[in-house]
């Protein structure tokens, strides 16, 4: 009898733990769907740019774990034939319609203090389903309880198989700048 | 009391299992649930604003310009000396232009009976994918024109008028089926006793062989006895090749009917493809941006 009620205050303290750990574990969590992916490839002969307004990112704070996704055909191009084509003929978004980002920022950042930092992240970078593990540079900016992150990379068509014909070869850099800003809010759930 | 402890362990296991599960849910996953609630146009059901000769569910995008050339030569079988159909060529110039992503406008001159052709064309309803799920698009066509190459004729009676309701679907990457009822008014028919009514069903479809390569075919069955003295007409049968490089497509087709119009290529198809009255042809594309406003936002 007495192990009886025992046990029934064990498992009261466990559940009351595991809510507040539940608690602070989306406590951490900021996040954004409207997030701004950027991206340019400059030629002599011609200079392409896309914006995708719709992109996604999360962060764990108490973890620094880092997650971002967005759709390819979100990319809007001021010519929309040109948009047709990337859709169509270079990234496949049929058969490869996100892209995305998992990983780690590799330093630990104290998430309460407003400030700007310079820091990295490293993860699984997958765009036209091939994934290469990358360490990307960027910002992370807190300001009274908000948080954005910014980057400026470079991604190379080769690294994951997106064909450029010789006819247009002039036209398409090999490699394209990325430029990306999200602004994180707290999760809501 | 062993069994007291193991029944604690399996409630203890119960208890904590959603902060397991939080902890193993990667945020990638998460991510993705929250944009499944959304929905995804299924776009570039056809490369072009045409199958071969008629009209496809696509209409130009806002603020952007299509400049298209067409030319149909002479019959294949009209023998070496005519070069098998490529001294005689008749042509159509047109523009078409986007007034919204959904409406665009056209014109066009043709050669053949010297037409001026003027259109409307309105994507109606978007194929999508994802949360809401349309399995077709649906484009309405109007159109009229004015044959000027008779001078004796009242202006009233050089006009015609088509109307199309274009229903298309993607079926995945490669294959596009379209299928256009089409009313066809002339006030004035070319041969005294046609009816001035016609109407008609077409079927189109596009397979593509490679990113930039695909194969059109398209037919129209018209509802009415085919070749009579008071209309020596056929149906009108088409086979080509969409070529895409960069700004323009190139179709490259061969056709039974002479005409770029409807009016022309549904109403007086005079070849048929039995007796090898096939005509070698072509249309090219090329499409220009206007869109200032968008082409600063992004620099």
């Amino acid at each position: 009898m007495r192990m009886h009620i025992l046990c029934t205050v064990i498992f009261a303290v466990a559940g009351m733990v595991c809510q507040t750990e539940l608690a602070k574990a989306q406590s951490t969590l900021y996040s954004t769907s409207a997030g701004n992916t950027r991206f340019s490839s400059e030629t002599p002969l011609e200079n392409i740019n896309a914006e995708n307004k719709k992109s996604q990112a999360i962060l764990n704070t108490a973890t620094g774990e880092l997650a971002i996704r967005m759709n390819m055909v979100d990319f809007v191009f001021p010519n929309k034939l040109m948009q047709e084509h990337f859709n169509e003929n270079y990234i496949e978004s049929d058969k490869y319609p996100t892209a995305t980002f998992s990983g780690k920022v590799d330093k630990a950042i104290d998430y309460t203090k407003d400030g700007e930092y310079d820091a990295s992240a490293t993860g699984k970078f997958t765009v036209h389903g091939v994934t290469k593990t990358r360490t990307i540079n960027g910002k992370i900016k807190i300001d009274g309880g908000k948080i954005s992150i910014s980057s400026d990379f470079q991604v190379a068509l080769t690294d994951h198989k997106i064909d450029v014909p010789e006819i247009v070869f002039v036209k398409i850099a090999q490699i394209i700048q990325v430029k990306s800003l999200y602004a994180l809010a707290p999760a809501k759930k | 009391m062993i069994r007291i402890m193991n029944s604690a362990r399996i409630i203890l296991f119960i208890v904590l299992l959603p902060t397991l599960a939080f902890a193993q849910d990667d945020l990638l996953n998460q991510l993705q649930k929250e944009d499944s609630a959304r929905a995804f146009p299924v776009m570039a059901t056809f490369k072009s604003t045409r199958v071969v000769n008629g009209q496809s569910v696509e209409t130009m995008k806002k603020n952007h310009l299509d400049f298209r050339i067409s030319h149909r030569f002479g019959r294949l079988n009209s023998g070496a000396y005519q070069f098998f159909g490529l001294d005689q060529a008749t042509m159509r110039m047109g523009f078409e232009y986007g007034v919204t992503d959904r409406f665009e406008v056209g014109v066009g001159r043709s050669t053949s009976q010297k037409v001026y052709d003027f259109f409307g064309k309105y994507k109606l309803i978007q194929q999508s994918t994802g949360a809401r799920n349309i399995p077709v698009s649906i484009t309405l066509f109007g159109g009229t024109g004015i044959a000027t190459v008779n001078k004796e004729l009242e202006f009233q009676d050089k006009l015609y008028y088509t109307a199309q309701v274009l229903l298309a679907r993607k079926f995945g990457e490669k294959f596009s089926l379209q299928l256009s009822p089409t009313w066809l008014y002339r006030n004035h028919p070319e041969v005294t006793g046609d009816e001035k009514l016609l109407l008609a069903v077409g079927i189109g479809g596009r397979y593509k062989l490679s990113k930039r390569v695909s194969l059109n075919g398209e037919y129209f069955y018209t509802a009415r006895e085919k070749n009579t003295l008071t209309a020596p007409y056929h149906d009108s049968m088409s086979f080509g090749v969409d070529i895409e490089t960069g700004g323009h497509v190139f179709q490259l087709h061969f056709t039974n009917s002479l005409g770029m119009i409807e009016k022309q290529f549904i109403g007086e198809t005079t070849g048929t493809w039995d007796k090898g009255d096939i005509h070698y042809g072509f249309n090219i594309s090329r499409t220009f941006s206007f869109d200032k406003k968008n082409k600063r936002a992004a620099n």
